[in-house]
């Protein structure tokens, strides 16, 4: 198979496996799945549950080896764990004994970033993402969307040029997911990075992307790439009523559908 | 959400009032028992001739006392630092932890009371042989609940940490370890306990000093107030020993202690095991 390094792409993909041994038996994961992620472009990865969404995040961040083929990440192939890149799971994995803010800066601990430089940028996501006034909260203290907003900041406080989302807003009611929605389109237009954002929800994933990858059943392929024809400003509710919107969603559903065999 | 101090001290009260009527209770008791002649009063003293015997023998208990303290503090650092470094290091490494769990198993199985003497046959009648018996004691629980507590971390934290290039130190510093502190300081609470009874134990093998020695020679004598004085003093130490470390916890981990039950309540809970 010939690999083209696109030499633009954010995020390469290539002709990637990935195979899961246990006791007896061999579960293909994921299936010569090949992605090209442009700089500065958003991409929402749905699939049925557990068809190895998250497998395709932890093969980026190189936190899992791919049984066979290769990802490139900003143009250098991915051979262990990166750390030019953001990661926000599920839950916020926040440590409980830091405050809001000093869970953010972690991430320059860890890195030995410069601490003034650190704290003021910690500063700057914190106003950005409307955390203001819980900076000394401890995570108890703070609702599930505040929580899930200091992962955010966390991950974004070391400027990475790749930010992995894996379902970070799957753990939220209705109406504090459509805001953190809002907010994270915001905050992409504001920073331009990459963002690869693996999630449950239809609607979701054409709001915030520029191109939503859908996957079948284990093993995982790509089943299709749909480009979301939307305006890169946009509304919730008025992106929401857009028939563009519409038509895309129930594409997407469609073809999970077909592919979960429900409906 | 934190209660101002006059509905704190309320608070206290309304926790201990129950203990200590149960307190009261089991003295009442124990002094109708004697008062009524239905248990000899040298096989079982009145609870005021126990009291005023630990008054007028203050400063002969109050050496021994300290004997038998220094022995188990001591037992208990050196427990609590080798319990430590033993969990990290079976956490670290899979080969040093099968290797290392069938030993740590046998010496805690075996009974320590057995092998205090050969302790005294080899280091004599000083400290050493309770101190040693005292970290045998102690040095179980801390290895198992660090253990416990470092395999307790988040393993997307621990992706995370990876993903933030910190490297294993980093990690283990500023995320596993304190992690891991709430599962320790339970370990050590135990351990405190367990220390005292090593230090007595040792004394009871052989020394001339300390409260096991004063209860070795009280019962030889039948002189059941000072063997019943000496039970209470032990009883004081290491319960003192524990609200210590409960409070050290309190301190150092707050935002631990904020979400769980008041310490009286953890002090009836553990104590009565």
């Amino acid at each position: 198979m010939s690999i083209t390094l696109g030499t633009t792409s954010a995020v390469a993909i290539n002709d990637v496996s990935v195979r899961f041994h246990s006791k007896r038996t061999e579960v293909t994961a994921i299936q010569q799945v090949s992605l090209d992620v442009a700089p500065g472009e958003f991409v929402s990865i749905v699939g049925p549950s557990g068809c190895g969404k998250s497998t395709l995040l932890k093969l980026v961040s190189g936190l899992l080896k791919p049984s066979s083929g290769s990802v490139t990440l900003l143009g250098e192939e991915v051979r262990g764990p990166r750390h030019d890149i953001g990661f926000v799971f599920q839950r916020a994995a926040l440590l409980e004994w830091r405050s809001a803010r000093k869970n953010i800066l972690l991430q320059a601990e860890m890195r030995g970033m410069n601490s003034a430089e650190a704290g003021k940028r910690a500063d700057e996501l914190i106003e950005m993402t409307g955390l203001s006034g819980f900076e000394n909260a401890l995570p108890h203290e703070l609702s599930g969307g505040m929580q899930q907003r200091v992962a955010l900041c966390r991950a974004l406080l070391h400027q990475p040029r790749v930010l992995l989302m894996d379902e970070p807003f799957g753990a939220l009611d209705a109406l504090t997911r459509e805001q953190m929605n809002v907010e994270l389109h915001r905050v992409w237009r504001e920073t331009g990075t990459t963002v690869l954002l693996v999630t449950h929800s239809i609607a979701e994933s054409v709001y915030l992307a520029n191109r939503v990858i859908v996957l079948t059943q284990r093993p995982a392929v790509v089943k299709e790439v749909i480009e979301v024809d939307l305006p890169s400003e946009r509304d919730y509710s008025a992106t929401m009523a857009r028939p563009e919107f519409a038509a895309a969603t129930a594409h997407i559903r469609d073809l999970l559908g077909a592919v979960t065999g429900h409906d | 959400m934190k209660p101002v101090s006059g509905d704190r001290w309320r608070g206290v009260a309304e926790r201990s009032w129950r203990p200590a009527a149960l307190l009261l209770a089991c003295l009442a008791i124990w002094h109708l028992i004697t008062v009524t002649g239905l248990v000899e009063a040298y096989l079982v003293p009145s609870p005021g001739k126990t009291f005023d015997l630990l008054v007028d023998k203050w400063s002969y208990l109050w050496g021994h006392t300290w004997v038998t303290t220094y022995e188990t503090l001591l037992g208990f650092v050196i427990a609590g630092i080798l319990g430590v470094l033993m969990a990290v290091a079976m956490v670290y490494s899979r080969t040093i932890e099968s290797t290392a769990y069938p030993i740590l198993l046998f010496a805690q199985v075996i009974p320590k009371i057995a092998i205090a003497p050969l302790f005294v046959v080899w280091l004599g009648f000083g400290f050493e042989p309770k101190v040693i018996v005292a970290v045998l004691m102690a040095f179980f629980p801390v290895v198992i609940s660090t253990v416990t507590g470092l395999k307790s971390v988040d393993a997307e934290m621990l992706e995370l940490a990876a993903t933030m290039g910190g490297g294993p130190v980093k990690t283990f510093v500023k995320i596993r370890f304190p992690a891991a502190l709430p599962h320790l300081f339970a370990g050590l609470k135990v351990a405190v306990t367990l220390a005292v009874t090593g230090a007595v134990v040792g004394e009871f093998v052989g020394s001339n000093e300390g409260l096991g020695y004063v209860i070795l020679q009280a019962n030889g004598n039948m002189d059941t107030p000072m063997l019943f004085a000496g039970l209470i003093v032990i009883s004081v130490v290491g319960i003192l020993l524990f609200l210590l470390l409960d409070l050290a916890e309190q301190l150092m981990l707050p935002w631990h202690s904020s979400r769980r039950g008041a310490a009286v309540t953890t002090l009836l809970a553990k104590g009565g095991s």
